[in-house]
């Protein structure tokens, strides 16, 4: 039972392989394959679960070693598996809404032409990102993690035809290189300080840190948040993440929810051995994770486009979980507890939106739908079911997660604890405004449909079955998952275990924080439905203020990167192309003048007339004659 | 008189020769120039003969006209065939050697 | 020191001696330089006996100028008689740099030889008579010590005369043509089937130079040597020559009793003397082109 784990990640990776390497032959069942592995991989994990379920606490953590990959004297790079509570909540995640967002592709890439090659992506995609969580050391993870890197590419670019999806793929490439250069050299750190880069080994050595490795671990630390920042679009590698909507939209749900984005919180809490040991460490990250929360929940209220609002959504959700992660022992459990719940509600809103488009002509401008709950009941049900959870509306799921995040927050303690909760909860807030403008200009309100490019009037529809399956598997998550999770405490007995739990000091009492929660959330959608649910829409955007117009551009990410990296690097390569060119190449170009000039002087003197070169000769035995002369007189 | 003057007159000849050979252009009056040259060392060397009371230096002397021999034969023969070629015997002429 | 003969008869060769050294590299034509360097091979073959080296003296003579000097005539036979240097000189500052570094050169050769420590001269007279005279006395040396030397040197003259026979040879690339064929392409080309015209001759000088006349009174150049006519030597008649030939057969003409021709006009005259110029002027024009082509 427990040689199943290696099976979990060959399962979808043969299915990439099939898929990718089969050529036309599968183009017929090639949808049905991906999606009948993804789920055997979800069963096999299910299977896993409950085979761990029944095992003591101290006996559910399962190692898998397969074979030594790279073994050299003082590096031995091993090939194995670790299977605990977390990379179980990960896998049943990964596999269980992976496979839930396949079975929708089935139905939304219906008429794609390459849609084979598209589930062989996906089935990659799972399976790197099943390598990452199940790894048992960072070498592997980081295989894992250039999988997910690689996989993401393929698939935000996966309509490269479009020169807006090519670029967008190219730039997640690029932003996530940043990440992945911090998590190789935290991968090198590690390996320089403790020898190894085995799990076990490295979290046992941290923790006895001493006051030597203190600043390593620091680095260390503050190496694997700039990967995770890279993975999970924190700031300042947030750029990619609107970019990355080109894709697909059951791309888009697979990245946002269940994989991907979800590395990064999962690397901090994996890590979380060496950043309780390193408080600067954790204080960037708590840093970071406020940044980002505020930051995408501005950036989506700007939004027009559905799938933009919805990635500045994931931004600040994952901006909560970062927080959390952050915040060490007392919010590990809380940040995978929201991560978990967030990929229910997440998918569902994604699918939603995918199934609003499908019906749309794949139209994505919020300020041309309107009024689409008539047309599209399920979709109009389970996106509001996702909506109500990811406000944090009781007793749906994001209620139960977000505010214990927000709690947490509060009970860092100190300045530092009011400031985390404050920006918490003004997060909350802002959920709530730009999430029930969303839902307004989408599903209420007057129609504001416009013919599309082609001159096609939008016959909105609600989609196909294969496609609301899918969708209302993930509102039943939605709905349900933060009530069983906070059922007796089960999540936190589930992963304390691993992480690790604390009770923090809130200087407020949690029903007050619940009560501040509840009244900012109340605000938050009754402004939004003043400006949006009361008043009708205009079908084109009005000026706005300058903060809107600032997050309409995402709060001016890309005019910040281009100034400060892209002209700054072009100008310090102009300075340094400069240099080269008046120094270096100046000075050998120099010398090389200097050598030709003296060449051509001296060439003259070879003019090919003999009698030139006997006058020369005979002058050297005149020299001669007179040196030795010379000499005998001064002898 | 005193039998130096012999040398005197060989480096005179000899000296006269080198000028010869850079100041003139035709190969055959170069190579004149050049014969008029081992001429001067062979007096030279008939002189010291003379000078040390044995033969050897006569010895030598022979030897140098037997190779000034030789190689006015293959010098001649030289001009001769460039000659063929380029119809010219100047020394100038033959500078296909410059860059 | 010497007797006084011999030291007249020194300074009588050196002066010899010298001049023909500075005739050789002064004469323009090469012919000329190599009867100087004749003179003055011979003058030193004489020092060489006076200083008795006898043997040497006469291959001097034999070799040297008997043979060597004719050798050097007869290429210079082949290669051109008039090929003379031109004054010009090419090389920048070749001349002066050769006339001084030639003056410097003999004067440290001078100062040299001045500022030895030569011992008295013993002469070779004893070492003559110990061997039985001078021949006897070489030959003991060349058979015996210097035996390795005088075999390499035989071994140098064969390789000299080998390259001498390989570098003049001409590989013939095609079947010698007889008088036949020669004689049928002539023919087939028609050109000049008939013998070239002889040169005119004149009793007053040896004429090969001069181009026979046509009947029309103009100068026939194929008459000439191809050689002179390339060389711009050919004689140029004048317009006076015509006319001083025109006179004589008039004023023979009573005393030979036949009809005296008709003095031709002023005007034909010219015309033929203008010819004459044209024909002096292609010739210059050819050398000249010759001497830029060979620079």
């Amino acid at each position: 039972m427990d040689n199943l784990i290696p099976v979990l990640v060959a399962v979808p990776l043969l299915g990439a392989a099939l898929l990718l390497c089969g050529g036309r032959r599968l183009d017929r069942v090639g949808h049905l394959l991906g999606t009948f592995l993804a789920f055997a991989s979800f069963g096999v994990g299910l299977a896993l679960f409950f085979s761990m379920l029944g095992r003591s606490v101290d006996q559910r953590p399962i190692h898998d070693h397969l074979f030594t990959w790279i073994p050299v004297n003082g590096f031995q790079a091993e090939v194995g598996f670790q299977l605990d509570q977390l990379s179980m909540t990960f896998v049943l995640l990964i596999t269980g809404v992976g496979s839930l967002i396949h079975l929708y592709s089935i139905g939304y890439m219906a008429h794609d032409e390459k849609r084979r090659r598209f589930f062989g992506y996906l089935n990659l995609f799972l399976a790197a990102m099943l390598l990452l969580v199940l790894a048992d050391n960072y070498l592997l993870l980081y295989v894992g993690w250039e999988g997910v890197g690689l996989a993401s590419y393929l698939l935000i670019g996966f309509w490269q035809h479009k020169p807006s999806a090519a670029t967008a793929a190219k730039k997640a490439f690029l932003v996530n290189r940043v990440g992945d250069v911090g998590l190789s050299i935290a991968v090198m750190l590690m390996f320089t300080t403790f020898g190894t880069f085995a799990f076990t080994p490295v979290f046992a050595d941290a923790s006895k840190a001493t006051q030597a490795t203190q600043a390593t671990l620091t680095g260390i630390g503050l190496m694997l948040l700039l990967a995770a920042c890279g993975k999970s679009a924190q700031v300042p590698l947030q750029s990619w993440l609107g970019d990355a909507m080109e894709g697909p939209t059951p791309v888009s749900a697979l990245i946002h929810a269940a994989t991907m984005v979800t590395a990064g919180v999962y690397l901090i809490t994996r890590s979380s051995a060496i950043f309780n040991q390193a408080p600067t460490a954790q204080l960037a990250t708590v840093v970071v994770g406020a940044v980002t929360l505020l930051f995408g929940a501005i950036v989506g209220c700007a939004k027009d486009d559905i799938k933009k609002a919805l990635a500045g959504s994931t931004m600040s959700q994952i901006g909560y979980m970062v927080l959390a992660a952050g915040l060490g022992p007392i919010g590990y459990v809380f940040a995978i507890m929201h991560l978990v719940t967030h990929g229910f509600f997440k998918a569902g809103l994604f699918l939603g939106a995918g199934s609003v488009m499908h019906g749309m002509n794949d139209e994505v401008d919020m300020r041309k739908y309107g009024g689409l709950a008539k047309y599209m009941k399920w979709t109009t049900v389970t996106f509001g079911l996702g909506y109500l959870a990811i406000i944090g509306v009781p007793p749906f799921s994001g209620f139960y997660t977000k505010d214990k995040i927000i709690e947490a927050a509060f009970g860092h303690g100190g300045t530092e604890g009011w400031i985390l909760g404050t920006c918490a909860v003004i997060g909350a807030a802002v959920t709530a405004f730009y999430m029930t403008r969303v839902m307004l200009m989408t599903f209420f309100g007057e129609k504001r449909w416009a013919d599309d490019a082609d001159g096609h009037q939008p016959h909105p529809h609600e989609s196909p079955k294969i496609m609301v399956i899918p969708m209302v598997l993930l509102a039943v998550g939605s709905v349900a998952g933060g009530f069983l999770f906070n059922w007796n405490d089960s999540f936190v007995r589930w992963l304390s275990p691993v992480t690790g739990v604390a009770e923090g000091n809130p200087p407020l009492n949690p029903t007050v924080i619940q009560i501040l929660t509840g009244v900012v959330l109340v605000l938050g959608v009754a402004v939004a439905w003043m400006m949006y649910g009361r008043r009708p829409v205009p079908a084109t955007p009005p000026l706005g203020s300058l903060l809107t117009r600032a997050a309409r551009r995402d709060l001016l990410q890309d005019d910040f990167n281009h100034v400060v990296l892209v002209s700054g690097g072009s100008h310090l390569t102009r300075f340094l192309v400069y240099l080269e060119g008046k120094g270096l190449d100046g000075l050998v170009n120099g010398i090389a003048a200097l050598v030709g000039g003296t060449s051509g002087r001296v060439r003259k003197i070879q003019n090919g007339y003999v009698r030139s070169y006997a006058l020369s000769m005979f002058g050297g035995a005149l020299v001669l004659a007179v040196t030795t002369l010379l000499m005998r007189a001064v002898a | 008189m005193n039998p130096v003057n012999y040398l005197y007159l060989a480096a005179l000849l000899f000296t006269i020769g080198a000028v010869g050979v850079l100041v003139r252009r035709n190969a055959i009056v170069l190579f004149m120039c050049v014969e008029l040259m081992l001429n001067a060392c062979n007096l030279a060397l008939v002189t010291f003969s003379r000078l040390h009371g044995n033969l050897d230096g006569q010895i030598i002397a022979f030897f140098t006209m037997v190779v000034a021999a030789a190689e006015v034969v293959v010098g001649l023969a030289i001009i001769v065939s460039v000659f063929r070629t380029r119809h010219s015997a100047s020394v100038d002429d033959t500078n296909l050697m410059k860059l | 020191m010497t007797s006084t003969g011999e030291a007249v008869q020194f300074w009588v060769l050196a002066v010899i001696a010298v001049g023909g050294a500075l005739g050789m590299v002064l004469c323009r034509k090469a012919v000329h330089s190599a009867l100087c360097l004749a003179a003055t091979m011979i003058a030193l073959a004489i020092c060489y006996m006076a200083q008795g080296a006898v043997f040497l003296g006469i291959v001097q003579i034999v070799v040297y100028t008997g043979a060597i000097m004719m050798l050097f005539l007869f290429v210079v036979m082949l290669v051109g008689v008039s090929s003379a240097d031109s004054v010009k000189e090419v090389l920048k500052g070749q001349r002066v740099a050769a006339v001084v570094g030639g003056i410097g050169f003999g004067v440290l050769l001078c100062a040299g030889i001045a500022n030895a420590n030569l011992h008295a001269f013993t002469g070779v007279g004893a070492a003559n008579e110990a061997a039985g005279g001078n021949v006897q006395g070489l030959a003991s040396l060349i058979f015996t010590r210097y035996v390795w030397a005088f075999e390499v040197t035989g071994a140098l003259l064969i390789t000299a005369a080998v390259g001498a026979m390989v570098l003049t040879h001409r590989e013939a690339t095609e079947v010698r043509q007889s008088q036949r064929e020669l004689a049928e392409q002539r023919v087939r080309l028609g050109t000049q089937v008939t013998p070239l015209p002889a040169p005119g001759v004149y009793a007053r000088h040896n004429a090969v130079d001069a181009p026979g006349l046509l009947p029309d009174g103009t100068p026939a150049e194929i008459s000439v040597n191809p050689t002179l006519r390339q060389r711009g030597q050919m004689r140029q008649l004048g317009s006076d020559l015509l006319r001083r030939m025109g006179e004589l057969e008039q004023s023979t003409a009573g005393w030979l009793g036949r009809k005296a021709p008709k003095p031709r006009s002023g005007s034909e005259l010219a015309h033929v003397e203008q010819r004459g110029t044209e024909q002096r002027g292609t010739g210059q024009r050819e050398s000249e082109q010759r001497e830029v082509e060979s620079k």
